[in-house]
């Protein structure tokens, strides 16, 4: 009885829209039988969007866009709303799939050669997905609007001020004006509620019309090289012989896969929680360390360990060059070989890329480069001395400035070399002459240090030396 | 079913177009051109002037008191707040700012910006070791704000400051954004 009826009711909104064959015509277009688990990163990443899409939806209801408000609705979002604290843990390791699911679909995209003939244009949109998802990224960092979101704008401002000609007009853009201020918080919120999710929308909408059109690509076999004279009639032959619907016998991997990773999203919110929330977004706090979310934390470190000046013109054609070559990939090389196996720089490109950005991102972690500013003055045992020029000189290390870029043990900072056993390497003589002049990373102290000062800080790096039992 | 059926046959079977109906139907694919183009720009001026607005807003600049004068030590550097000239009445803490301030002498006060010029991060003065040091990647000024060390291409910009009625002065700035 139920079923006649929902059958009628289903008879009815077919006859009347017809959308009920054409959305079943798509979900069951022929697929390669072997497209097996590799091909469930897009639909995963896609996944992740939709988690997105509806975790942030959720949130909206209580955040309120405006830079003085902003903050106490995260607080009580975080601490007082019910569900509140899983829901921003939700959409943060959302975010982060979704930034990780994008770099999987890339990767093997790329090592099956798939972007080539006639898919040229699913690889362009999907790099353009790939730009639009770290914007997202990137201005959701900010609306969680604490002191790091501040300072991060402010770094992306002055990031945008040295495109050349109209960097001016785009960092003024950027603030919202000459400072951060009420006007600074709301453009984020247009950008990453309307205007990114609309074009990310429309373009993976495009990117599924693609597949529709052009067919998942078979997985590549060595020797069968693809050739845009052939290649269509070739893959029709494929599908006629050995093709399998989509749905089920496809889907059902990406749909295991998908509930996979909404199990691990929600685990991860439920156990480790979102992002804690900084200071209050006051920026005459001065005592501030402004870090980007892990996903770009690496590139954090490429502006960090750039050559000094040249930092200019990669901060401005650095991701502009990435782009253009990513996009022009399939543009370049469009036929051949598809399969990894006789595409042996394909893989060294992909495992350098990782192994780089890897690299970057643990140097990131650590940031050794960032002054220790929370170095204490150093214990009596390491200095080993209560009184005299030793014990004066490790005094001076601390207030000098000295601890926060150097190590002396397990205390001080990472950006100049490890002085602990400095005495064992440098004589005296070296020792002022590098105290004095500085380096590229160092100041000089010839004028900022009294020779009695200069005298105790020498004797105290003097008896820095390797302790051999 | 039938009409559909008919009108679908009735379409295939049309004579070919006069020359009078391709000229009216290129016109009016003209008229539709430039309905929409007069209605896009009717939409699209106001609506990118409003978001490209603080391209051309320039805030006044006011002189905003930061403190007494002989509330400053001669030869320190002090961290000062201060309001934006034009705040929003919701901007809340984001209306403020800092500089640091150092007095030279009885009469001469310098502030220097607190973004650092390599990435605009908040620098901080180490009173002791006479150094300006950056958070993020480890650029150092002196006390006059000149490069010291780490990746500032320039030194740490100064705002305008002054001396009135026995208050510090400085003028509301906007963040020096390095070019």
């Amino acid at each position: 009885m139920l079923k006649r009826i929902f059958n009628r009711i289903s008879d009815w909104v077919e006859d009347r829209t017809g959308i009920i064959t054409t959305i079943g015509e798509m979900a069951r277009h022929l697929a390669p039988p072997d497209a097996k688990w590799w091909y469930v990163f897009g639909s995963a990443t896609l996944c992740a969007f939709m988690i997105q899409v509806l975790s942030g939806v959720a949130l909206a209801f209580s955040y309120i866009p405006s830079a003085s408000q902003a903050y106490p609705t995260l607080q009580f979002i975080s601490d007082e709303a019910p569900f509140g604290h899983f829901l921003r843990g939700l959409h943060y390791y959302g975010a982060s799939a979704m930034v990780l699911m994008v770099g999987l679909h890339m990767a093997q995209v790329f090592l099956f050669g798939s972007y080539k003939f006639p898919r040229e244009l699913s690889w362009a949109t999907g790099v353009l997905l790939l730009g639009f998802t770290l914007v997202m990224g990137f201005t959701g960092q900010l609306l969680r609007w604490d002191q790091n979101a501040v300072w991060s704008v402010v770094v992306g401002a002055e990031q945008a001020g040295r495109v050349p000609l109209i960097g001016n007009w785009l960092a003024h853009f950027t603030l919202g004006g000459d400072t951060v201020g009420g006007a600074t918080l709301t453009r984020f919120f247009a950008i990453h509620v309307f205007i990114m999710p609309a074009l990310i929308f429309a373009f993976v909408g495009l990117h599924l019309w693609l597949v529709l059109r052009h067919g998942i690509s078979e997985p590549p076999t060595a020797g069968k090289p693809v050739d845009p004279k052939t290649y269509r009639e070739e893959y029709k032959e494929l599908l006629e012989k050995t093709g399998r619907p989509f749905w089920p016998d496809a889907a059902w991997r990406d749909a295991v896969f998908c509930v996979g990773m909404i199990v691990g999203i929600a685990a991860l919110a439920l156990f480790f929680g979102a992002p804690v929330l900084g200071k209050p977004p006051d920026p005459s706090i001065i005592a501030a360390s402004p870090r980007p979310d892990w996903y770009l934390l690496w590139y954090f470190a490429v502006l960090a360990l750039l050559p000094h000046g040249s930092e200019k013109y990669f901060m401005v054609f650095g991701p502009l060059l990435v782009g253009i070559l990513l996009i022009a990939l399939p543009f370049i090389s469009n036929r051949g070989e598809r399969s990894p196996s006789r595409r042996p720089w394909a893989i060294a490109a992909v495992v350098m890329i990782v192994l780089m950005i890897a690299a970057l991102w643990v140097k990131g972690v650590r940031s050794p480069w960032s002054p220790n500013f929370k170095a204490q003055p150093l214990a009596l045992s390491v200095i080993g001395a209560t009184n005299g020029p030793v014990f004066i000189g490790a005094q001076l290390f601390h207030s000098k400035g000295c601890l926060n870029c150097h190590l002396i043990g397990d205390d001080g900072g990472r950006r100049g070399p490890d002085l602990t056993d400095v005495a064992s390497r440098l004589p005296k003589s070296q020792m002022i002459l590098r105290i004095a002049n500085g380096g590229v990373n160092m100041p000089a102290y010839a004028g900022n240090i009294t020779q009695a000062d200069m005298d105790a800080l020498v004797a105290f790096l003097e008896t820095r030396k390797t302790r051999r039992p | 079913m039938n009409e559909n059926t008919n009108s679908h046959t009735h379409s295939c079977q049309r004579p070919a177009p006069t020359p009078e109906e391709i000229t009216r139907r290129r016109f009016l694919e003209r008229v539709i051109l430039v309905a929409g183009g007069i209605g896009a720009l009717i939409l699209t001026v106001p609506i990118v002037g409003f978001i490209l607005a603080p391209f051309f807003a320039r805030p006044p600049k006011i002189w905003r008191s930061v403190g007494k004068v002989e509330s400053f030590k001669i030869g320190a550097t002090a961290a000062v707040q201060y309001e934006d000239a034009s705040a929003l009445s919701w901007a809340g803490v984001t209306a403020r700012s800092a500089a640091w301030l150092r007095r030279v002498d009885a009469d001469t006060f310098v502030a220097f910006s607190i973004n650092c010029t390599h990435l605009g991060c908040p620098v901080r003065w180490l009173a002791q070791a006479n150094l300006f040091m950056c958070p993020c990647h480890g650029g150092v000024y002196y006390q006059d704000g000149a490069v010291a060390a780490g990746p500032p291409p320039l030194p740490l910009p100064r705002y305008p400051v002054r001396v009135k009625n026995g208050d510090v002065q400085i003028e509301t700035s906007s963040i020096p954004i390095t070019k």
